[in-house]
């Protein structure tokens, strides 16, 4: 029996390799070029540093698998449900492919950081993003778009998350964790810079994480500050000037920056909404797609024999996401030999 | 000359980072590394025996001094009776008898 | 800075703004502070845009400085409001332009009330007939006249004879535009360039020649600030904002400021007195203090006009200095002359400000 997965990130490599696996013949549908998605951005992974290309790199070995046919450069455009338990997704290159389940495993896409305009993200060469940075990891150069080298450095949290004004409600979980990776990323190529984060709460919620961030106080001398950015201006040295208050002190605290790096959130990929709404599959009023049920139904949706893993539910890490892919393909295989099933 | 004009003008509130003396505060990372492990939970000055009579916030005045700004802990510090209780609820392991010991070094030091 | 960023945020806040037949609403204060500006204003479009504007003595205060210090009540401004609208629609006209950054805040809040509370709305009809028998039309267009000056900017740019340049030397003068607090800090949407970087008033700095200064503390609150300003011990708190953005400018060596507020222009004028009798401080170069201009001020500095006709003999900090840059030509000797040519008097020299006689 053929299943169709529409996602070749992290979740659906892992799901299509896991029933490639099990006998069943999978159709992964790629809208980039190559397998990875959001992961082929970053550099190394929290909390063990482990090269991400690393883990690309294993997801599409495992694709290599005579079960599995990788459709890259294609998207899906929509899913329809001919009788029941029987599924029709049309591609962009007008191709139709039947199945008998659906995996959505279409992730998230990062905060555009230009919307919290007041930051001058676009505006300001010495402001980028969390992805941007790992980009400069990757060319193991932290200079600035002038040529210089920072000596002080912030991290600004909650880019995209947790603000009505950008209409997020949701905390995208991973930026604080990803910040202290990323700030002792810096600390080992910038060894006498100043590095701050600005941070509403830590939320150190995996296995080692919290131990990163007493590793980053304790040995690596990041300094904490938290409060949220109100905004940023640009001074005439051309240096970032940034206004919080520092909570815990309780005084408004100005600082000048020589590199600001936004923790840029995670929402809801635009094809999560397409495809769902296709089916009438609900989504929760942040875009991401609700499952059956929060605790009991993950991985299963309003309409049976449509299923989710990865970050297109909420955002989750790659542990997770892996870990939700693995659930996704044993979710399936139960749904395709169920009782009503031949 | 607030009588010719019947006020004077506010001074601002604000830490400038920038213009703050970092002697104290790059003095304190060293003379008390584990004070860089609080995080401002509080629970120093919850315990504090000082704290609970007076305006004494150990854990704020910390703070202050990592902001670079040392006039509030140098007319406070002496409140701390160092009882050493903050020592026993500290969740990060701060050495807060100590890092209080080295703080009023530095200001006799520096005569403030 | 990348520009190219800035204009992206620009083009997504532009706003419809009428083309002609404008209702016109003065601020109740600029004409005391600023006496040329709103003449010059009606003068530029009526005789050199060509445009119809109409206004009636019967309009009054907004009440906005009641409503922003808690003595009015939100219902009566709202009545206030409605009866400038209904002097409007009894006009014929439709496009409201408010003088007052504060009446253009007022006004764009009570619609935007309106339209999320029909009811409320109604109950003002009803209060307004009560009260004078009037009845009232919406604007179908709301703009700030600094709204209409910018859309009109290259027209402008078109009759000027002078640019914002030293004609010394050719250097484009460096401008600080400085928006009132009210024009889009509440509604955004409504400013043109948004509130973050607006540019109303870069947008006729750029287009007469001149470059913007973009500071730290650009998009910072002038102090005005009403309930504060108004009662003397809060005054030390409201000068300290005008005090916090001169300081952050004067490194960029401004040639000028240009307000569209009129609280801003006053306090960004006086203020540098204020401040330099205080402490003895100046922001120009030379112990001057940096120009102030209302934008219509500015902009009939440009179009030619005659420096003293607009009243800028009425302003604290010396004007001269931009005129020389800018090859304005005028007469010392008439600054103080009324329009029969009689002495007017002269205000003391201050202590430390230089100013010119």
């Amino acid at each position: 029996m053929n299943i169709v997965i529409i996602g070749g990130g992290p979740a659906g490599s892992e799901a299509a390799y896991r029933l490639a696996g099990e006998g069943y013949t999978v159709d992964l549908v790629e809208k980039e070029n190559s397998i990875g998605g959001n992961l082929n951005n970053w550099y190394q992974l929290f909390p063990d540093r482990k090269p991400a290309s690393e883990v690309v790199q294993g997801l599409q070995q495992h694709l290599n698998h005579p079960g599995i046919t990788l459709h890259i450069d294609t998207e899906a455009i929509g899913i329809t449900e001919s009788a029941p338990g029987k599924f029709s997704v049309k591609l962009s290159n007008n191709t139709v492919l039947h199945s008998a389940a659906v995996l959505l495993a279409t992730g998230y896409k990062l905060f555009d950081a230009g919307r919290k305009e007041e930051y001058g993200y676009g505006i300001y060469k010495r402001v980028i993003t969390s992805a941007e940075l790992e980009n400069l990891f990757t060319n193991h150069s932290l200079a600035t778009v002038y040529g210089d080298t920072p000596q002080r450095i912030g991290f600004i949290h909650c880019v995209g998350s947790r603000d009505e004004k950008i209409c997020n409600y949701h905390c995208s979980k991973l930026c604080c964790i990803t910040a202290i990776k990323q700030a002792i990323e810096v600390r080992e190529m910038l060894p006498e810079a100043e590095i701050f984060c600005f941070y509403m709460d830590m939320r150190m919620f995996g296995p080692g994480y919290e131990e990163l961030y007493r590793e980053a106080q304790e040995q690596h001398n990041i300094k904490f500050i938290r409060g949220r950015l109100s905004e940023a201006a640009e001074n005439i040295n051309g240096q970032v000037v940034i206004k919080v208050e520092d909570t815990l002190v309780g005084k408004p605290l100005r600082m000048s920056l020589d590199l600001m790096v936004l923790m840029v959130g995670m929402e809801a990929a635009a094809g999560s909404g397409t495809l769902a709404g296709s089916v009438q599959i609900p989504l929760y009023p942040n875009g991401f797609i609700r499952p059956a049920d929060p605790h009991t139904g993950t991985n299963l949706t309003a309409r049976p024999g449509i299923f989710t893993a990865g970050s297109c539910t909420s955002p989750m890490n790659l542990t997770d996401t892996l870990t939700d892919a693995r659930s996704a393909a044993w979710q399936i295989k139960k749904w395709l030999t169920g009782p009503d099933k031949q | 000359m607030p009588t010719l004009w019947g006020y004077s003008i506010s001074a601002a509130r604000s830490i400038d980072y920038d213009k703050n003396d970092p002697l104290f505060r790059r003095w304190l990372a060293i003379a008390s590394p584990s004070s860089q492990l609080c995080i401002g939970c509080g629970g120093c000055t919850a315990a504090c025996s000082a704290g609970n009579l007076t305006e004494f916030n150990i854990r704020r005045l910390q703070m202050l001094v990592k902001r670079g700004e040392s006039r509030e802990t140098a007319e406070q510090l002496h409140k701390c009776m160092l009882c050493g209780k903050c020592l026993l609820v500290c969740p990060r392991g701060v050495d807060t008898r100590q890092m209080i010991l080295s703080m009023k070094r530095f200001l006799r030091e520096h005569d403030q | 800075m990348e520009l190219t960023g800035k204009e992206r945020i620009w083009n997504e806040y532009q706003k419809e703004i009428a083309g002609d037949n404008y209702f016109y609403a003065r601020s109740c204060i600029r004409q005391t502070f600023f006496p040329g500006s709103e003449w010059a204003y009606l003068d530029i479009l009526r005789n050199k845009l060509n445009k119809q504007v109409t206004e009636d003595p019967r309009h009054t205060t907004c009440t906005g400085i009641g409503y922003h210090t808690d003595v009015v009540p939100a219902e009566t401004t709202m009545t206030v409001v409605a009866r400038h609208f209904a002097l409007m629609t009894e006009a014929g006209c439709e496009n409201m332009t408010p003088s007052c950054v504060t009446s253009f805040g007022l006004y764009t809040e009570i619609l935007e009330t309106w339209k999320h509370h029909p009811e409320i709305e109604e109950k003002i009809r009803e209060f307004l007939w009560k009260s004078t028998k009037r009845e009232f039309k919406k604007p179908a267009n709301l703009a700030h006249t600094s709204d209409i000056i910018y859309k009109f900017r290259n027209e402008i740019a078109a009759l000027a004879p002078h640019r914002l340049q030293d004609v010394h030397t050719g250097r484009p003068l460096r401008g600080v535009d400085h928006i009132g607090c009210h024009y889009a800090k509440m509604f955004p949407a409504q400013g043109i360039g948004g509130a973050e970087f607006p540019a109303v008033l870069s947008g006729l700095i750029q287009a007469w020649g001149g470059e913007t200064v973009d500071y730290p503390e650009r998009r910072h609150c002038c102090g005005f600030g009403f309930r504060n300003y108004l009662v003397m011990a809060n005054r030390g708190f409201s000068v300290a904002n005008s005090k916090k953005k001169f300081e952050s400018m004067q490194a960029y060596e401004p040639d000028f400021i240009v307000a569209n507020c009129p609280g801003c222009a006053m306090f960004l004028d006086k203020w540098q007195y204020t401040l330099s009798e205080m402490e003895g401080v100046t922001y120009g170069p030379n112990g001057f203090g940096i120009p102030v201009f209302t934008y219509e001020e500015l902009t009939a500095l440009v179009l030619g006009y005659d420096p003293w006709e607009i009243g800028l003999q009425m302003h604290q900090v010396a004007v001269e200095p931009f005129l020389d840059k800018i090859g304005i030509a005028y007469d010392p000797a008439a600054k103080y002359l009324n329009s029969r040519g009689e002495p007017m008097g002269q205000p003391a020299c201050p202590t430390y400000m230089k100013v010119i006689k």
